[in-house]
């Protein structure tokens, strides 16, 4: 099975680096995140209710639906406030991204450890622009909020295509497919991840291979 | 078009469809309403949040959508449409959006009713949730009240996009594929958003009209910020949507027509209640991008922040990059008769220092010449209304910018009192020399 992946990029001043990651990421867990499982003694199960809340950007003009889970807000405000500062202390051109990673899990035997096999991927990256004059800034809110809304569509078309979701698990097999560790919304499993790319326009990763390549080959 | 479909699939499948057209219809109007919305998440199911998700239910809304479904299901060529338009307080109305959700003869007949089509439809939902924050209309709903208000109306059939004007675009939500046909969900939106005239005596198709403001000028000028003298008193309807009484809301369409506007009485359609920054317009212009709000790119005059210059004529102040340039006399030659650079002449000082003391206190005290060498402007101060009261912000800002001078800075009794003081400092040092001792007496008592 081939991972799905998909990317969008963006262009924003650094103060709206965190309220459009979130925007997005937020977005991309509403369509990903279910309702609590319920499991009953024959083996079939019923769901929770998930509620939404619209949330308005105080530097860009949008509002984005979120799930209602303080804690998914948290978590993902916690690693979007990291890759926010990440960005700003990298001190080079301001080009970052951020993965979002649905992945199933696989059981292997000991002593081997469990594999994560993912199943789609969500990269965002973003292009951190200083502005000088606060016409340049309000003239930003705007355009950026119009590239959100692109951004939104451009997701909503890719999640109504109906493509490959694992299968919904038995009781024994939930905690393979879905985070099941929040108190009232269950999202598939997830990982995020970010990167800052140096000034040169590589990545860090690629940087530390061809250090270990350079190295090797002395 | 038959299928296979045993009897209970085929009632989940016709109430998941029922509900579904519901809860639509609940998401498209509740995310015009003009507040943001929040539902709480709840890890034991309660049974009647259908797909799982806390979508309230307004009863009105509800009982217009059954009104207008009439026991029906959308099907093939019979698809329920929301129309969301925008009424001024002058009662002229645009059509904003159409949301349309139809049934095409596109069958997967192996899908799985109970689970598959149920979880896709709880999916297309939470995207309808998503995509209705993102039409141009949702901002404009934001910001609905005293100047203009959202409405909605239901209907059943032939999806009708003529009200949209030209060039409208469209965005697909989403498709779930059933067994009976596959359901769309899809947005049609105005980008046109000039008021045109329609009205002639022909088209009376004997439907009755909502009384509109009669104006003959046909006019397809953009929305701009009008000085406030223009600017309407705050309108009939304050930014409830859901208004029953009114004619556009039922099952049948309405012939409605849109009266013309000169560019004045349209100024305040789309601004936000709180005029008083002149420059300020609803946001969401573009420029020529292929997004959502390239729609508005001829219609609103981009936001600016306040004491921000027009940017659009007057290029001399705002290509000066200084603050508050647009206070500025807006004539730069006159400079020299700028009274901050070349003080009014004063009278004869009789002192050096009594003419830098007449100086410092002319350009307050000739209060008259000065108020009308710096109003230059229409001084609207920000977050003031209009001025419908005696004493606005504005007014009471210009009459007590140049207040009158305190006597006791005034010349001649500041000079007197100089004078006197300085005759009669010889006097007061002979009484202290004299006392002379009492003073080191005290001093010695403070060590």
């Amino acid at each position: 099975m081939n991972c799905r992946s998909e990317v969008l990029e963006m262009s924003v001043e650094g103060r709206q680096v965190e309220e459009a990651m979130l925007a997005v990421l937020h977005t991309v867990l509403l369509h990903r995140s279910t309702g609590k499982f319920h499991y009953k003694k024959e083996g079939t199960y019923s769901i929770g209710t998930v509620g939404t809340q619209d949330v308005d950007c105080d530097f860009i003009d949008f509002t984005y639906v979120r799930v209602s889970s303080e804690e998914l807000d948290r978590a993902l405000r916690k690693v979007v406030g990291e890759f926010k500062d990440a960005l700003r202390n990298s001190g080079g051109d301001g080009l970052g991204q951020m993965s979002l990673e649905f992945y199933q899990k696989k059981k292997s035997r000991w002593p081997f450890s469990d594999e994560c096999i993912p199943w789609e991927v969500w990269t965002v990256k973003v292009h951190v622009v200083a502005l000088a004059t606060e016409q340049e800034r309000q003239i930003c809110r705007e355009k950026v909020g119009e590239k959100l809304c692109e951004k939104i569509i451009n997701i909503v078309e890719v999640m109504n295509r109906h493509e490959y979701l694992p299968k919904m698990p038995t009781q024994s097999e939930v905690d393979n497919v879905f985070d099941t560790g929040l108190r009232d919304v269950q999202p598939y499993l997830y990982k995020i991840s970010f990167q800052i790319t140096d000034a040169l326009g590589t990545s860090v990763t690629t940087t530390m291979r061809r250090l270990i390549k350079d190295t090797l080959a002395l | 078009m038959e299928t296979d479909l045993n009897s209970q699939d085929r009632k989940d499948l016709d109430k998941f469809i029922k509900f579904f057209a519901l809860k639509t219809v609940q998401v498209i109007v509740q995310a015009r309403l003009g507040e943001k919305i929040c539902t709480r998440s709840s890890s034991s199911p309660t049974g009647s949040d259908l797909f799982n998700l806390a979508i309230k239910d307004i009863p009105e809304v509800t009982h217009e959508a059954k009104k207008a479904l009439a026991g029906q299901l959308p099907a093939v060529g019979r698809s329920m449409c929301v129309e969301i338009s925008l009424k001024t307080s002058e009662g002229d109305s645009m059509e904003l959006e159409i949301w349309c959700l139809e049934m095409n003869e596109k069958c997967d007949k192996e899908i799985k009713v109970s689970y598959t089509v149920y979880n896709r439809l709880s999916l297309l939902l939470k995207s309808l949730l998503a995509i209705t924050r993102v039409t141009p209309a949702y901002r404009l709903s934001r910001k609905q009240g005293h100047e203009y208000v959202i409405l909605y109306r239901i209907y059943f059939g032939e999806v009708q996009l003529n009200g949209l004007g030209e060039g409208f675009q469209t965005v697909r939500v989403g498709t779930v594929g059933t067994p009976v046909g596959t359901i769309t969900l899809s947005c049609a939106y105005r980008i046109n958003l000039a008021f045109m005239s329609t009205r002639t005596a022909g088209e009376d198709d004997g439907v009755t009209y909502p009384s509109v403001e009669d104006s003959q000028e046909v006019c397809t000028t953009s929305f701009s910020t009008s000085p406030p003298s223009q600017l309407m008193v705050p309108g009939k309807e304050g930014g409830v949507p859901l208004a029953p009484n009114q004619p556009a809301h039922g099952a049948q369409a309405d012939q409605e027509r849109l009266a013309t506007h000169t560019p004045a009485d349209m100024a305040h359609c789309a601004a936000t209640p709180s005029s008083s920054e002149d420059t300020e317009t609803v946001s969401n212009s573009s420029e020529g991008r292929a997004s959502p709000h390239d729609v508005l790119e001829t219609i609103f005059v981009r936001k600016v922040g306040a004491f921000v210059n027009k940017p659009i004529n007057q290029v001399t102040l705002t290509s000066l990059d200084i603050p508050f340039a647009m206070f500025a006399p807006k004539n730069l030659e006159l400079e020299d008769t700028d009274p901050m650079v070349n003080p009014p002449d004063s009278p004869e000082p009789a002192s050096p220092l009594h003419g830098s003391l007449h100086s410092e206190g002319s350009s307050g005290g000739s209060s008259g010449n000065a108020h009308d060498d710096f109003v230059m402007i229409d001084f609207k101060p920000a977050f003031s209304k209009d001025d419908i009261l005696p004493m606005d912000l504005g007014t009471f800002y210009r009459e007590f910018q140049n207040p009158p001078q305190l006597s006791s800075l005034s010349i001649d009794i500041g000079a007197q009192s100089m004078a006197e003081d300085l005759d009669s400092l010889p006097e007061k040092l002979a009484v202290h020399e004299k006392n002379v001792r009492e003073f080191d007496a005290f001093v010695e008592t403070l060590q």
